[in-house]
C-alpha cells in the first residue's frame, strides 16, 4: 500500500487543466443517474461511471479501464467516496491517481477569472467563468471602481477580485431574474455599499428595493466615464436587459449565447415571449454595430471556450454561425423555442422564489439547488 | 410494515451509509426490511440506485424534518 502517491486536485487545478485541454481520465462514482444529468467535460477528458456502491468490496472490475499513463482523477458528488475509490486504486498499484477536493460541489462553484479586454480609458473587462455550471459573470474595472454583472452566488469571489485590483465596486446588475442560479448581485451589493440593478419588469414580485435597470439608465464606472448602457431585449424573460459597455462589448445576459439563443419558456411564458424574443434577436440587435463582441451569461459546452478558457464572439460571426439567428421563417423560429426544448434547470422555480426574495434557503439548500448545467439555452441538452 | 432493523446514518458522508446499510443488510432474512436513516439529501439518488442495482426492494422513502428514512426489504 502506498497512501502516499494519492492526492487531492482542488477545482481550480482541474479548470486549468480543461483550459489547457491536458489529458485526464475522469472516475465518476456518483450513481448513474447524476453522472447522465451532469458531469465534468473537457476536449482532451475520457471519463467512465462507476458508482461508488458497486466498488466498495473490490475495484477489480473497473481496474483494467483505469490507464497508468495518463492521469487519473475520481470524482464524486462531496469527495468521501472518490477518496475512497481512489485509495483502492492506489492499493491496487494505480500512481497517477488523485481525487477531486469538494467533488462535484465544490466543481460546481468554482469560478475562473478570464480577463477579456482593455477598455478606452485603460480600465479592463473581465469574465469570471463557472465551468461546471456554465455560468458567466463580468467585472468591469476602471479607475478604482468596480461593477460586476450578473453576480453569481459566491460573492466573496468577487470581493477578493475587486480587492486584489484596489476597485471598490459601486454597482451590481442583474440582467434578468435568474431561472439556473441565485443571483449573488443583491448580497454583493449590501456587503460592498454598492447599488443594486434589476430590469423592473422581471421584478413584479421582487419584495426587496432595487434600481431599476432601464434603457437611458446609464451607468458609469470610473473617473472617465465607461458607460453601461442597458438595452431593453425581452425574449428569455420579459425584462431581459442587454448592456453595451464602452461602446466595444455586448452583455447579451441570456438572449444570445455564442451557440444558441435564450429560451422563453422559464417564467412560464414561451407562447407569449416568442414574438418579444424573435424581435429582440433579429430586430433590435440586428440595429446594433455588428463588431461588438458578445459576452453572454452562459455557455451550454465546453467546446465554446476559447483557447484561454473565456466565451465570446463578434456579433457578425453570430449573426452568420449562430443557429438561433438563422431561422428565416417565423415559424421555424417558434417551433425551435417552444417545442422539444431540453429539461429546465434544476429546481428553477425555487431559484426564481430565491432571486426574488420571496423565500430564503440556507447555504447548503442553495447549493443543492444549484446542482447541475444551466440549461438556459434553446440547444442544450 | 414490520421493521427488523434501524441503521442510523445521520451525520455521516458518502459512502459510510452504504458500507453501513451493506453490512446491516447482511444480517436480516430475506423479506425482512430495514430502516435507514440519513441527514444527506443526496443519498435519496444513491440508495435508489444501489437497491435497484443489488435487486432489493425500495419500499418507500419519506422525509421528516430533515431527516430521510429509506425502507428497504431484503430480496
Amino acid at each position: 500500500m502506498n497512501q502516499t502517491e494519492l492526492k487531492g486536485m482542488t477545482a481550480g487545478e482541474l479548470a486549468v487543466k480543461v483550459f489547457h485541454h491536458e489529458p485526464l481520465f475522469i472516475l465518476d462514482v456518483r450513481n448513474e443517474s447524476d453522472f447522465m444529468n451532469w458531469k465534468i467535460e473537457g476536449k482532451q477528458i475520457q471519463i467512465l461511471n462507476k458508482p461508488y456502491f458497486e466498488l466498495l468490496e473490490s475495484v477489480d472490475e473497473i481496474i483494467d479501464q483505469i490507464p497508468d499513463e495518463t492521469e487519473v482523477l475520481v470524482v464524486c458528488a462531496k469527495e468521501g467516496s472518490s477518496q475512497f475509490v481512489a485509495e483502492q486504486l492506489v492499493e491496487q498499484g494505480k500512481s497517477k491517481v488523485s481525487y477531486l477536493l469538494g467533488g462535484m460541489k465544490a466543481w460546481s462553484e468554482h469560478l475562473e477569472p478570464v480577463k477579456i479586454g482593455d477598455l478606452s480609458d485603460g480600465g479592463s473587462i473581465y469574465q469570471f467563468v463557472r465551468i461546471g455550471k456554465g455560468c458567466l459573470s463580468y467585472m468591469i474595472i476602471s479607475e478604482g471602481e468596480a461593477v460586476v454583472v450578473d453576480t453569481l452566488r459566491m460573492t466573496g469571489e468577487f470581493e477578493r477580485f475587486a480587492a486584489e485590483h484596489q476597485a471598490v465596486i459601486k454597482h451590481t446588475l442583474d440582467t434578468h431574474l435568474h431561472a439556473d442560479h441565485i443571483s449573488g448581485g443583491r448580497k454583493l451589493a449590501e456587503d460592498a455599499g454598492a447599488m443594486y440593478w434589476l430590469p423592473p419588469k422581471d421584478a413584479d414580485e421582487v419584495v426587496f428595493d432595487f434600481n431599476p435597470l432601464v434603457d437611458g439608465a446609464d451607468i458609469t464606472v470610473g473617473r472617465t466615464r465607461i458607460t453601461i448602457q442597458p438595452l431593453y431585449s425581452p425574449g428569455h424573460t420579459i425584462g431581459s436587459t442587454s448592456l453595451i459597455v464602452d461602446g466595444k462589448y455586448l452583455l447579451s445576459g441570456d438572449i444570445l449565447f455564442v451557440a444558441s439563443i435564450g429560451r422563453p419558456d422559464l417564467a412560464g411564458k414561451a407562447e407569449d415571449w416568442v414574438g418579444d424574443l424573435r424581435e429582440t434577436l433579429y430586430e433590435r440587435y440586428k440595429q446594433l454595430p455588428d463588431d461588438l463582441t458578445v459576452l453572454p451569461a452562459h455557455f451550454g459546452s465546453i467546446a465554446e471556450l476559447g483557447q484561454d478558457g473565456s466565451v465570446s464572439a463578434k456579433l457578425a460571426d453570430l449573426f452568420r454561425n449562430n443557429p438561433g439567428l438563422n431561422m428565416t421563417s417565423e415559424t421555424e423560429f417558434r417551433s425551435a423555442v417552444t417545442e422539444k426544448l431540453p429539461p429546465q434547470p434544476n429546481a428553477y422555480q425555487e431559484i426564481r422564489q430565491t432571486n426574488m426574495g420571496k423565500i430564503t434557503p440556507d447555504d447548503e439548500e442553495q447549493r443543492e439547488m444549484e446542482i447541475g448545467p444551466n440549461r438556459c439555452a434553446v440547444h442544450d441538452k | 410494515m414490520e421493521i427488523t432493523k434501524v441503521v442510523d446514518t445521520k451525520g455521516m458522508a458518502c459512502p459510510m451509509p452504504i458500507v453501513k446499510v451493506k453490512k446491516a443488510l447482511d444480517t436480516l432474512e430475506s423479506g425482512q426490511v430495514m430502516e435507514v436513516q440519513s441527514t444527506d439529501k443526496g443519498s435519496l439518488n444513491d440508495f435508489q440506485a444501489w437497491v435497484k442495482q443489488t435487486n432489493h426492494e425500495l419500499v418507500k422513502h419519506e422525509e421528516e424534518q430533515g431527516v430521510y428514512k429509506f425502507f428497504v426489504r431484503k430480496k
